[in-house]
């Protein structure tokens, strides 16, 4: 009955022999022979354990012997059974957690944090219209977390992933001189026009919620900064 | 110049170092020149030194050593607990904890309730300033 279902239902077989103590055996050999029904199995089979024919070695495909052999013995590497997989995110980020950047072109800029990307980046919007900063990745590692947060449920980050991000690949020109960095130009320095509607389809749904709490709406537009007598390590964010 | 609290039987004390940094006990025997025996509703009563103790104003009314059950009664009866919050020096305490436990988005709030405050201050100053010059 059980060999007819797929092998994988099997139950993993638990064995007849008792441990007295680990690496010793409740029965001898030739009593778990009795025990197993190797005697029937034998019996069945008129005398002989049943035996199935091998199967003819495939002829491996000729091999060339090698061009170079090396002078001194080489040295295998180690296995490696790492998998890669995203940063891990600290616990006070939660998606609609504040956050404050701390490098780069919008230091001291009060985010919303939306979700973290396969890459381990933290995909995060201003809003735009409150403090421009767009839809972006971020590190985590130069973000303040704070214990701030805010309603998040209705904004659809499903769409966003780090190939949306990334640099788009120009088609290869051929060389015109003249025209050369007049046509580059013009391309680079518009947004198209879907990353725009994109923004403003997130940033709908988190706008409504924003406004909902008092003041959150100016202190996301202001940008912090230590001032006399703030000890980091003393604050609580 | 005179000395006004003193460390007698009943003494509410607040801890200044160690463990229970901030509690206010009860000094409950005097073992010898520098230490006391000290207790508190949420602690187990044991001997700390003179130097960890900062005296307050606040006595209570015990006999030497008195069980759990008795000291928590009469600290109930002094009410301890409210006279301390609404003395000058238990509310600082209470003010530096909450200033230490605020959010960034809090200090925020209470930047924007200083500029108002402030506002609302200097209208009155020039109304008056304005009455005074005329």
């Amino acid at each position: 009955m059980q060999k007819t279902m797929a092998p994988k239902d099997r139950k993993p077989h638990v064995s007849r022999n008792p441990d007295l103590i680990r690496g010793v055996g409740k029965y001898s050999r030739s009593k778990m022979y009795h025990k197993r029904g190797l005697w029937a199995i034998k019996a069945k089979n008129g005398g002989t354990f049943p035996k199935h024919e091998k199967k003819a070695a495939e002829a491996a495909p000729a091999e060339k012997p090698p061009k170079f052999y090396p002078a001194d013995d080489v040295k295998k590497p180690l296995v490696n059974k790492r998998k890669a997989r995203p940063t891990k995110l600290r616990a006070s980020i939660t998606p609609g957690t504040v956050l404050i950047i701390l490098a780069g072109r919008f230091k001291g800029k009060r985010v919303v944090f939306l979700k973290q990307l396969t890459s381990g980046l933290l995909l995060v919007t201003g809003p735009f219209k409150i403090n421009g900063v767009p839809l972006r990745r971020v590190n985590q590692s130069y973000v303040i977390a704070t214990s701030t947060k805010v309603d998040i449920s209705g904004v659809n980050v499903e769409k966003f992933d780090d190939k949306y991000f990334g640099k788009k690949v120009e088609k290869k020109k051929k060389k015109g001189e003249g025209e050369f960095f007049e046509a580059e130009k013009e391309e680079k320095n518009t947004l198209p026009q879907d990353k725009k509607d994109d923004q403003k389809t997130v940033d709908a749904a988190l706008i409504a919620s924003i406004e909902a709490v008092p003041d959150l709406k100016s202190y996301l537009g202001a940008r912090f900064s230590l001032k006399a007598g703030m000890k980091p390590h003393e604050l609580v964010f | 110049m005179p000395f006004k609290r003193y460390v007698e039987i009943g003494r509410v004390a607040l801890v200044n170092y160690g463990k229970d940094y901030g509690k206010l006990v009860v000094i409950v025997d005097v073992i010898d020149q520098n230490r006391a025996l000290v207790d508190a509703p949420d602690m187990v009563r044991g001997q700390m030194n003179f130097k960890r103790l900062t005296l307050t104003d606040i006595k209570i009314d015990i006999k030497r050593v008195p069980n759990k059950k008795t000291l928590v009664a009469a600290l109930e009866a002094a009410d301890v607990k409210n006279k301390w919050e609404s003395s000058s020096w238990g509310r600082k305490l209470i003010v530096q904890k909450k200033r230490a436990s605020l959010n960034d988005f809090d200090r925020f709030k209470i930047m924007l309730a200083k500029i108002k405050k402030a506002g609302v201050v200097r209208q009155e100053l020039s109304k008056l300033k304005k009455e005074t010059t005329c």
